[in-house]
């Protein structure tokens, strides 16, 4: 086993599936030879040529459409946004061409793209950079959404998402690209996409979490534990399709649950979340679930973005909010 | 690479150095309109029986047309895009490719796809909402109609970079109109068609009007063929009511992206007789004087002189292909009709390959 970094997984990942299947291809902005602007496609062009692994011109539309069109001759595209805001650009290729190509052609046609955008906050980035737009997707019938929270998730998943004969939105969180280094086999292996994960145990209350959130629901749960409380901390993995199921278990045992999430507040992943357990348990609950995530407006320019984004303490505040209730 | 070059081209005609031009473009025509040969030397190598197949195709589409619109009226289609006046870019352009092309098209553009090879009935049936209309059956090389302008044009990028990769002598076409020509897809397919030297021919059928709004408003544009100058590519203007204009255009656009020569736009001028769809009057943005003008232009007229004078074609040929059509019409809606229903379960099974759980907890809602 070698030990990488979240990044270093994904680079992986794409690896494994361009030696496995000459179907595979990689394109986007910069990812040919300097490897992208985040290096997570560095050395992959040298090791399999520009055929396989190549830069396009700067437009976010095409990109999208060239992996709907090469998605129908059998290729296995793996279009790189260079950042998340920009896939406004290719909404249509992607939200409507390719994630209809399916149902469009009675399943004549599919989609099978991966689109790899990174995403998220806490960096100072750029505007329009770090927004968390999955909620565009998980409204959008026909496309996975799969956000990875560490290295070992990361290239299990991202080998799903490729080997996976629909379209998957696979964002990856610029924070956790070098947060930290895990053991990661270097051969292959899936993480199967839509199967939560139970990260930390507790039964006082659940904390549902997804991306770099995870993260800090997993500090918020030790500032919670000093206080006595026990907090289950769930990883989602993947939002579509969302794994209610692990969700459910934690809330028969905890009753309790808050979801936390780094997009604005309303009509995102946290109420889509919160309405399934309002269907499926609402008598296991003994508090209204509560969603711990920023104000409903654009993402804020660098310097108030600590501020805005949901923090340890924010969230140990919000876990009371229930606790209390 | 080459380094990049600050010495000035030298100087033509007196003309700055420092500005770009555009010559004057002239359509492409091998026939007159009274059916005469203008251009020899583009007219396309065909056989009497393939002049024939031509002109029955042309007849027959114009007939479906016909009849489309009627059915259209009583309820038995649905979103219908009427194509009579642009038989020749239509028949034409597809004639001139082999089965193996691959059609990216337009919602206008059904005569291609069942040229091509689409059962008429699956064609009514996508008409009527039905799923199996875009069901497009195994080795009939095309996508099914596209309703965003424009994304069909990056799609048969796509499938030309594929045939590129894969070493095949294939070539895609897509098809849009004068306004889809203003899209940032459009441009985006062109630019990089010519980056990548890719077999793709981008066919943009000007019909003068984007639903309502003309030509003039659409574009400053000398021509849209001109549009290929700044993606780098070949552009074509073809007189599109000449359909051996347009076979020996996209025969030529044909062999050179076959070769490796890259990307052609052509453009073919042509008229749309009827409306948009079925919803607008086009007597609110056209003249009569214009409508009369082009219907002088009519392609079938011009292409039936030119095969009579031949002795290959007769008022005769064109009355019992009409009839033909008309019962394949028939034929056909009434199979589109008598095709069993979509399902609510169904589509819920076509959005994924494996339906995930919450589609299947919400399928049960419907069974």
């Amino acid at each position: 086993m070698a030990q990488m970094n979240m990044k270093e997984a994904i680079r992986d990942a794409m690896r494994v599936e361009l030696k496995r299947d000459p179907n595979v291809l990689v394109f986007g902005e910069d990812v040919g030879k300097v490897g992208g602007v985040f290096r997570a496609t560095e050395g992959l062009q040298g090791e399999f040529g520009d055929t396989r692994v190549f830069d396009t011109p700067l437009a976010e539309s095409a990109i999208g459409g060239l992996a709907v069109g090469l998605g129908t001759q059998g290729f296995r595209p793996i279009a790189e946004i260079q950042f998340v805001g920009f896939i406004f650009e290719a909404l249509d290729q992607m939200f409507v061409q390719a994630a209809r190509m399916r149902y469009r052609s009675g399943g004549r046609y599919h989609s099978p793209i991966v689109f790899r955008t990174p995403f998220g906050g806490g960096v100072k980035a750029a505007e329009l950079h770090t927004d968390a737009l999955e909620g565009l997707a998980i409204q959008t019938p026909g496309i996975k959404v799969v956000i990875p929270s560490n290295p070992y998730d990361a290239k299990g998943l991202l080998i799903s998402a490729i080997r996976d004969n629909d379209p998957v939105f696979f964002m990856e969180h610029l924070n956790l690209y070098h947060a930290f280094r895990d053991e990661v086999p270097e051969n292959d292996y899936t993480v199967p996409i839509g199967k939560a994960k139970v990260v930390r145990e507790g039964k006082d209350v659940t904390i549902v979490a997804y991306g770099l959130m995870v993260h800090t629901a997993l500090k918020a749960a030790e500032e919670l534990e000093k206080a006595g409380v026990q907090a289950e901390v769930i990883d989602l993995r993947s939002l579509v399709p969302l794994d209610i199921d692990t969700i459910l278990a934690s809330i028969q045992k905890t009753n309790r649950a808050i979801v936390v999430q780094e997009a604005q507040k309303s009509a995102g992943a946290a109420a889509e979340i919160i309405a399934q357990i309002n269907e499926k348990a609402i008598l296991h609950l003994e508090a209204p679930v509560l969603r711990c995530a920023p104000p409903d407006t654009v993402y804020p320019f660098a310097q108030i973005e600590d501020a805005w984004l949901p923090n340890p303490a924010r969230i140990v505040k919000t876990v009371n909010q229930v606790l209390q209730f | 690479m080459s380094k990049i070059s600050m010495e000035a081209p030298a100087a033509k005609t007196g003309a700055a150095p420092h500005v770009v031009y555009a010559n004057d473009v002239a359509p492409l025509r091998v026939l007159s309109p009274e059916g005469e040969v203008v251009s020899p030397e583009h007219l396309p190598e065909l056989t009497d029986d393939q002049l024939k197949e031509i002109m029955y195709r042309m007849v027959f589409t114009r007939t479906w047309d016909e009849r489309a619109i009627n059915l259209g009226r009583q309820g038995r289609l649905g979103f219908y895009a009427p194509v009579s006046g642009q038989e020749a870019t239509m028949v034409g352009s597809e004639y001139a490719l082999t089965k193996e092309d691959f059609i990216c098209p337009g919602y206008r553009d059904m005569p291609q796809l069942v040229w091509h090879g689409l059962p008429l009935y699956q064609a009514f049936l996508y008409s009527r909402g039905h799923q199996h209309g875009g069901q497009i059956p195994e080795g009939v090389n095309v996508l099914m109609p596209q309703i965003i302008i424009g994304a069909q044009i990056l799609h048969a990028t796509g499938i030309g970079m594929g045939f590129k990769l894969k070493n095949e002598k294939r070539v895609a076409i897509t098809y849009t109109g004068d306004g889809g020509s203003s899209e940032g897809d459009f441009y985006e397919g062109l630019n990089f068609a010519g980056a990548f030297k890719l077999p793709v021919i981008y066919f943009v059928q000007n019909n003068g009007y984007a639903i309502t709004t003309p030509y003039a408003k659409q574009t400053a544009a000398q021509s849209i063929a001109h549009k290929a100058l700044a993606a780098g590519i070949r552009g074509v203007q073809v007189d599109g009511m000449d359909v051996l204009a347009v076979i020996s255009a996209v025969r030529e656009a044909a062999e050179i992206a076959r070769n490796g020569g890259g990307a052609t736009l052509i453009e073919g001028l042509t008229y749309r007789f009827k409306p948009h769809s079925m919803a607008d009057d086009t007597t609110k943005y056209r003249t009569k004087e214009e409508e009369a003008e082009w219907s002088e232009k009519d392609p079938l007229v011009r292409f039936g002189k030119y095969l009579a004078k031949k002795g290959l074609w007769t008022d005769e040929d064109t009355a019992r292909v009409k009839e033909e059509a008309k019962n394949a019409v028939n034929e056909h809606i009434k199979k589109a009709e008598q095709t069993e229903k979509m399902t609510v379960p169904g589509l819920i099974d076509s959005m994924f390959e494996h339906t995930p759980p919450h589609l299947e907890e919400q399928k049960a809602d419907f069974q």
